[in-house]
């Protein structure tokens, strides 16, 4: 049977797609709404998705406690990245921000009294003992399956992430819209001018920091339990320019163009490592991992010549200078 | 110990500032912050290899081809990509956006040609020199004296010849240049080859001292060679090399157990990042002089 045809292989590229939603989305909206140049965004992903897993595995906490908090400690990693850094200027900023995501990576490999290390979060209970974090989330899952009488549990996964993700979309494209909204894209556009219209504009930027920060918190949540098992080989700065590419393809300063972008990476992304026909089958599984690395180059690139605006994005909203 | 730690760090803080000179010269006058040119290091790297290996030249001349075919690939990019971007008037985000997909299309080319082996030159690692209680490798002492002349080579250049002038003053203010009459393709294309060879010889030198390299090791070095161009000031090339050794001595030092019991080794790279924060949220003007090219 072709790939193409198989609704477990279409389950899973749109499961990747609704994490990634979540994840862009938060980069949408501090860069796309906010013009903040967040290159560390793969770090509250991190937190998130650890946080969870240690209160889980390690301390026994019930899921649906260590969950939220883990999403508030996403949040509180933006406030406290962006406290001393986002009076930096763009270039600096976007240093700055990869630099902490790589030290999170790094202390994440290295501690593995905290984090289980390099081997990931089976370690996480020491050698010896399998851990393991999302056994009452499968249960969870298994419930929502039963309930709405679907036939498999990635079609319960489907359902939960995308609910979440259309949640958090509409809550975005409300709080733009918003005159809070209105004031971030004021400071995108010229912040000296909303700064002598009496708007904090520091306070603006770390509020939207942490909010994106948060939204990472959750794709993180999703991203744990979507795959079982993680480690701090996940979270490499190229996650974050993967949401780059989201948010660029799919257009600057607009809503609905995250899920666009997103559910095109997730062709790239998940698709092509099981497209079993002619161009693919050409190639092997690890040079096939080179290729789509290489699209999703390519495809930054050639949006950022070509089509600054994106597929869906207004000029005169926004355009990449 | 201090000793060795100390050489060890003027040996790592060397190769950062060679890289770190080819990244602050491109910064300076192009305003592009490359994040693809750790990936110009690993095919530089990786061409003096095939050259050394495959094809047993010497050391010095396979290192000179891969400079030079380092400088041919960095012209050839600015025609295909920054050109038509410089043409469309793109600003600072899309260059950075476009270094950074091009990052990714450089990695993995050289990922699908040359593999994910590491590879190792051929040179003895058991010459060694003693100079008191310290002892460097022959590829040491090698990279410490090529990263000296290169710098001082590219100061001189800068602040001496014509060609030199001629790219501070871009990097000074590039409309005012222009209108002045200079040709300012020429010094732009300059600007490539100059940075193009500094990264070839960037890239041999890391692959030297760290004995063996991969397409993947550029870009672990970017980082830290970022920290240095911040460190010394943009467009500097002396700061460059006082910033790249500045990082290099922290770096390893921070491991010396006379201090505080010194940190885990595998934690070197945070180290440089944590310099880079803290430099750049005390003295974001960098600390060697002002923003200028010379």
């Amino acid at each position: 049977m072709s790939t193409l045809a198989s609704g477990g292989f279409w389950a899973f590229v749109f499961v990747v797609a609704g994490i990634y939603t979540i994840f862009a989305l938060g980069l949408q909206l501090q860069f796309g709404f906010a013009g903040l140049l967040n290159f560390g965004q793969v770090a509250f992903m991190a937190i998130g998705a650890y946080t969870m897993a240690i209160l889980v595995a390690k301390e026994g906490w019930s899921m649906w406690l260590a969950a939220p908090l883990s999403v508030g400690a996403a949040a509180l990693g933006g406030l406290l990245l962006g406290l001393p850094t986002l009076r930096l200027r763009a270039d600096y900023f976007a240093i700055v921000t990869i630099a902490f995501s790589e030290i999170l990576r790094y202390v994440a490999t290295n501690d593995d009294a905290l984090t289980g290390g390099a081997q990931g979060t089976i370690n996480l209970r020491g050698t010896g003992v399998a851990a393991q974090y999302d056994a009452q989330w499968q249960r969870f899952q298994a419930h929502v399956q039963s309930f709405l009488g679907l036939h498999s549990r990635d079609a319960a996964m489907l359902v939960l992430v995308w609910g979440v993700a259309v949640v958090l979309l509409s809550l975005t494209w409300i709080a733009i819209r918003t005159p809070w909204g209105r004031t971030l894209r004021a400071i995108r556009e010229d912040e000296d001018v909303a700064a002598s219209l009496g708007k904090n504009v520091f306070a603006y930027k770390l509020q939207v920091l942490a909010v994106g920060a948060a939204f990472a918190g959750i794709a993180g949540l999703f991203y744990a339990w979507e795959f079982s098992f993680f480690s701090p080989d996940d979270f490499e700065p190229l996650v974050t320019f993967f949401a780059w590419m989201i948010v660029l393809l799919g257009g600057l300063g607009r809503v609905w163009s995250v899920p666009v972008g997103a559910i095109l990476f997730g062709v790239i992304f998940a698709g092509t490592r099981f497209f079993n026909f002619v161009p693919f089958s050409y190639f092997g599984s690890a040079d096939r991992a080179y290729l789509r690395l290489m699209v999703i180059g390519l495809i930054i690139i050639l949006t950022v010549v070509l089509r600054p605006q994106g597929i869906l994005g207004k000029r005169q909203e926004m355009v990449l200078e | 110990m201090f000793w060795q730690l100390v050489a060890n760090g003027l040996v790592t803080g060397s190769v950062l500032a060679v890289g770190a000179a080819g990244v602050s010269v491109v910064y300076a006058i192009l305003r592009l912050v490359n994040f693809a040119y750790g990936d110009f290091m690993a095919f530089g790297a990786l061409i003096a290899y095939w050259f050394q290996g495959p094809l047993h030249l010497s050391m010095v001349v396979a290192t000179l081809l891969a400079m030079l075919a380092t400088a041919v690939l960095s012209v050839a990019l600015d025609v295909a990509l920054w050109r038509p971007l410089r043409a469309r008037r793109a600003g600072f985000m899309s260059l950075f956006l476009a270094s950074i997909g091009l990052a990714l299309v450089l990695r993995q080319a050289l990922l699908l040609v040359a593999g994910p082996a590491p590879r190792f030159y051929s040179v003895n690692p058991y010459r060694v020199f003693v100079i008191g209680s310290v002892r460097l490798a022959e590829a040491q002492v090698i990279a410490i004296a090529a990263a000296a002349v290169a710098i001082v080579l590219v100061g001189l250049f800068l602040s001496r010849t014509t060609a030199g002038r001629v790219m501070r003053a871009m990097a000074d203010d590039r409309s005012l240049a222009a209108v002045s009459g200079i040709a300012v393709s020429r010094a732009i294309r300059l600007t490539w080859i100059v940075s193009g060879l500094l990264a070839g010889l960037a890239g041999v030198l890391a692959g030297l001292v760290e004995y063996s390299f991969d397409p993947n090791f550029g870009f672990q070095l970017l980082l830290p060679i970022f920290a240095a161009v911040v460190l010394g000031g943009i467009g500097s090339v002396y700061g460059a090399l006082l910033g790249g050794l500045v990082l290099g001595v922290a770096m390893e030092l921070s491991t010396w157990s006379g201090f505080a019991g010194g940190v885990n080794p595998t934690y070197k790279p945070v180290v440089a990042f944590v310099v880079l924060t803290l430099a750049l949220l005390i003295r974001p003007q960098g600390f060697f002089g002002r923003a200028r090219l010379a």
